[in-house]
């Protein structure tokens, strides 16, 4: 528990710093695109006050198993999470108060990213960390009330609070805000948004991704990209789990030398000290590898959290594909509606339709009729314009928001990931100096044989 | 061997005047040597001093990089044994002979020595398993009262082991070697003429002339089995318990070991994979190019290292363990001999106690004899099983200690490499970091 915690302090601190750096970043690239002066976009995205990290301190302080009745009136357990906030004025100040607290479920948390989904679809929005646990080899429990797990998965929800609170758009929602400091009426205030309205309207267009025309190349490649990022994350988490097996496998088998080495001291004079502690050393060898091993699962979640993180960038992807699919739709039912408004005015009819054959085995319409629906077809023409006009701003605003964010997320993962590599080397070293001075334990003992 | 051989030589040629130089030549000690010396001979208590092999169980060991650490370390202790020694053997060279009749390896044994009973300071000869064998089944004949150090097994498993592979064929050398080096240094055995023959003669073929030299050594006469010995003595009593329980550890050990070795090849298996899949993700990450690549790398590096800590445990560790394994059979077999000879004893003092009893004639000398005769066989075994105990521990000793060097070997290879990455990515960072500020 301590360790975590020191864990969660240095995972806080490296955030706060990036909050700051990003605030910077994102200042940076709105200088470029005014200067670039495509247009003003984005402005009312970097318009934001400087992030809420510099304003609150968060932290996931800890969790706590409960039990409850659920909606279908169900006993079940389940682990809330305490969030404390306290503002940085004050402890700028020199004042040290009380934190703000409250207990959040991970469904909550669920909820709250799902708000963020959907009310800002052009941003690489945070994962969450993992439900159940995956990747696991054998000797970590794949248990969700596992107190490893829970300890786990709190330190990455805290990562997902500092994530959100330092994204320098996220950051700036009330809702969010709302999360982090009131605990009873949020939920309310959040189906309030009808953010799910809104998001169940969206969904039925899923398959839009096989219809549109003109894709933009920028969204194709970061598609694949995100592809290949699941994928070789994936890969990757795989291999390390079986590599974790496997090294778990050596270090026990040694153990055996501690069993074996001290029965075999009975029977031994001047040896038998000697070898009798050499297999204490052997024991703790053995028993070295859990620590070892239960540390470089830090790492695999670093992983695991750019695993998800890829299916967030798909998920910008996907939403740009449907405003440009929306947006085509409009487009096209433009382009028909004028081509009926230009027949009728004209009479010509260009392509062979059923309403040219009655017209000409019936006769034509009365003139009356036809001027109420040239008019009909001229309003719903400028409906269309107006809907066409909407939409590409729409597509525009994503497109522009969503490059600015992807960009962000970019820098984000090559500073991450590089510092997390940095970090797995250092594990590797420490895993090697500890072996090497229970060895040499070892040796001194066998030594005195 | 190349280290053992040329210190061997240095001192055989002093030998003459060894025993005059020794107070002078372990004045040149340290003083914890010389401490270390004269504890030695007290503990031999009567038994001449040469009892251990330090050239031949350092020889083993020539394949490490530490081995000067080592070889020092065990020296020291046994500098007066050293300056004693005046019979040094080496096994070495296999060459591999193919005839119409059958393929075979010959090795070399090359010998030097200041015994008066060779002709020539030097002998170099080329040998094949069959005549070591001749040579123990001799040793053995000649000196029943005598622990014949083992020879590697006869037999292989045919289609699972290759009886010409180079790996093979080197253990066994090494293991012949070790044989040798054993017989040479015993203070009996190695004034056996069948060694002499064995060491000297170019052809061996000529079996039957070398018959006559074998009515040196008097064979025991079995008794015919089922007699049961009155009372074994305590310390054989004693022995024999020992070898049960060191019999059982040892074959725990080499289980272990084998285990290890298995977990640590599929550990290897699986970290090769590991590594290349850092490799290809460098394809989609421009940007982290540098710490993927170094990351692959260094997972190479480890592996290298853990290839190299296998390949050495199963080179040098197992045929340690499978030589003691077959030692215990050695011991095992003299003491059951030790324990015939007790029963004919004790089986005619008896029939002498009754005729006694009857016509009072007075004990017959043939009794006598084999009174002595066992005297003998307890004597000679005990002394060869302290001089056995002490190489045992020795053995062990080094060859722990190994496993931990080699360990921490590897493990002092794959840190290096990690700690190397460190720096080089640290500095690419603050490089960055001031790029960035400039």
């Amino acid at each position: 528990m301590r360790r975590g915690s020191e864990e969660a302090t240095s995972v806080k601190r490296r955030m706060a710093e990036d909050g700051r750096d990003e605030s910077v970043a994102a200042d940076d690239d709105s200088q470029h695109t005014a200067e670039d002066g495509r247009n003003g976009l984005n402005n009312t995205m970097v318009e934001e006050s400087p992030t809420l990290l510099r304003r609150m301190e968060i932290c996931v302080a800890e969790a706590e198993k409960r039990s409850g009745k659920n909606a279908v009136n169900m006993q079940e357990t389940f682990t809330v999470y305490l969030i404390e906030t306290r503002p940085m004025d004050a402890l700028a100040e020199g004042r040290n108060p009380a934190p703000d607290s409250l207990w959040r479920r991970y469904s909550e948390f669920e909820l709250l990213r799902n708000y963020l989904l959907v009310s800002f679809p052009y941003i690489v929005v945070p994962p969450l960390p993992e439900k159940r646990a995956e990747f696991v080899w054998h000797k970590l429990s794949a248990d969700n009330m596992d107190p490893d797990f829970v300890e786990r998965r709190r330190v990455g929800l805290e990562n997902f609070l500092l994530r959100v609170a330092s994204h320098p758009v996220l950051s700036n929602d009330k809702i969010l805000h709302h999360f982090l400091t009131e605990e009873h009426s949020w939920k309310e205030v959040v189906y309030e948004t009808g953010f799910q309205a809104k998001a169940d309207s969206r969904l039925k267009a899923l398959s839009a991704t096989f219809r549109v025309r003109n894709p933009d190349k920028r969204f194709m490649d970061m598609k694949h990209y995100s592809d290949e990022l699941q994928s070789h994350t994936s890969q990757l988490l795989r291999a390390r789990a079986r590599v974790a097996d496997r090294l778990y496998g050596v270090y026990k088998v040694h153990g055996n030398y501690g069993r074996v080495f001290s029965e075999w001291s009975a029977i031994e004079r001047e040896m038998g000290d000697g070898l009798q502690s050499a297999g204490h050393h052997m024991d703790a060898y053995a028993a070295s590898i859990d620590d070892i091993l239960e540390e470089e699962e830090h790492y695999a979640d670093q992983l695991k959290e750019y695993l998800f993180y890829a299916e967030a960038l798909r998920a910008v992807c996907r939403k740009h594909e449907l405003t440009q699919f929306e947006l085509e739709m409009a487009t096209q039912d433009l382009i028909s509606k004028k081509q009926q408004h230009e027949e009728l005015s004209t009479g010509i009819v260009r392509t062979f339709s059923f309403k040219g054959m009655t017209n000409k085995l019936f006769g034509q319409e009365a003139p009356e009729q036809r001027e109420a629906r040239l008019k009909l077809l001229e309003e719903l023409i400028e409906e269309g314009e107006e809907a066409v006009k909407d939409k590409t701003v729409e597509c525009e605003e994503h497109v522009e928001k969503a490059w600015v964010d992807v960009q962000r997320f970019k820098e984000q993962k090559d500073k991450d990931l590089r510092e997390a590599l940095i970090n797995y080397a250092v594990m590797q070293v420490s895993m090697c100096k500890k072996g090497i001075q229970m060895w040499s334990n070892a040796k001194e003992c066998f030594l005195k044989m | 061997m190349s280290v053992g051989a040329p210190r061997a030589l240095a001192s055989s040629g002093q030998k003459p005047i060894t025993e005059i130089l020794h107070p002078l030549s372990a004045a040149e000690e340290p003083l914890s040597v010389t401490v270390g010396g004269d504890k030695e001979v007290a503990l031999t208590n009567g038994t001449p001093v040469e009892t251990s092999s330090p050239a031949s169980t350092s020889s083993l060991f020539n394949r490490l990089q530490l081995d000067d650490d080592l070889e020092a370390d065990v020296r020291d202790p046994y500098a007066d044994s050293t300056e004693m020694r005046d019979l040094f053997v080496t096994v070495d060279d296999p060459k591999k002979h193919v005839s119409t009749m059958e393929t075979y390896i010959t090795y070399r044994v090359s010998t030097k020595t200041s015994r008066v009973e060779f002709d020539l300071p030097e002998y170099c000869v080329r040998r094949r398993y069959q005549d070591f064998d001749w040579l123990r089944i001799k040793l053995e004949d000649s000196q029943p009262t005598h622990l014949i150090p083992p020879l590697p097994e006869k037999f292989v498993m045919k289609g699972v082991v290759d009886r010409f592979s180079e790996e093979f064929v080197e253990t066994r050398m090494k293991a012949l070697d070790k044989f040798l080096k054993r017989v040479a240094d015993h203070p009996v055995l190695s004034f056996n003429p069948h060694l002499t023959a064995f060491l000297t003669v170019k052809d061996l073929n000529k079996r039957q002339g070398l018959a006559l030299l074998s009515k040196v050594g008097e064979s025991v006469k079995h008794v015919a089995g089922g007699y049961k010995l009155r009372a074994r003595p305590a310390e054989f009593c004693a022995m024999g318990e020992y070898l049960d329980t060191f019999n059982q550890k040892l074959g725990t050990i080499d289980r272990i070991a084998q285990r290890i070795l298995k977990e640590q090849s599929e550990y290897l298996t699986e970290l090769r994979e590991y590594g290349g899949v850092y490799s290809s993700w460098v394809g989609s990450e421009e940007e982290l190019r540098r710490p993927l690549e170094g990351v692959a790398g260094c997972v190479t590096t480890s592996c290298g290292a853990l290839e190299d800590l296998g390949d050495n445990m199963s080179l040098d560790f197992l045929p340690v363990l499978r030589e003691y394994v077959l030692y215990l059979e050695s011991i095992k077999n003299v003491l059951r001999k030790r324990d015939q000879s007790q029963a004919e004893y004790e089986g005619r003092l008896e029939a002498a106690i009754l005729r006694k009893q009857e016509d009072r004639t007075p004990m017959p000398l043939e009794v006598e004899k084999c009174q002595d005769k066992v005297e003998c066989f307890n004597a000679d075994l005990k002394a060869d099983w302290e001089r056995w105990q002490s190489n045992k521990r020795h053995d062990f000793k080094q060859l722990l200690t190994g496993m931990a060097d080699r360990n921490i070997n590897s493990y002092e290879k794959s840190q290096a490499a990690w700690e190397s990455l460190i720096t080089l990515l640290q500095d690419k960072q603050t490089e960055d970091k001031t790029s960035e500020t400039n």
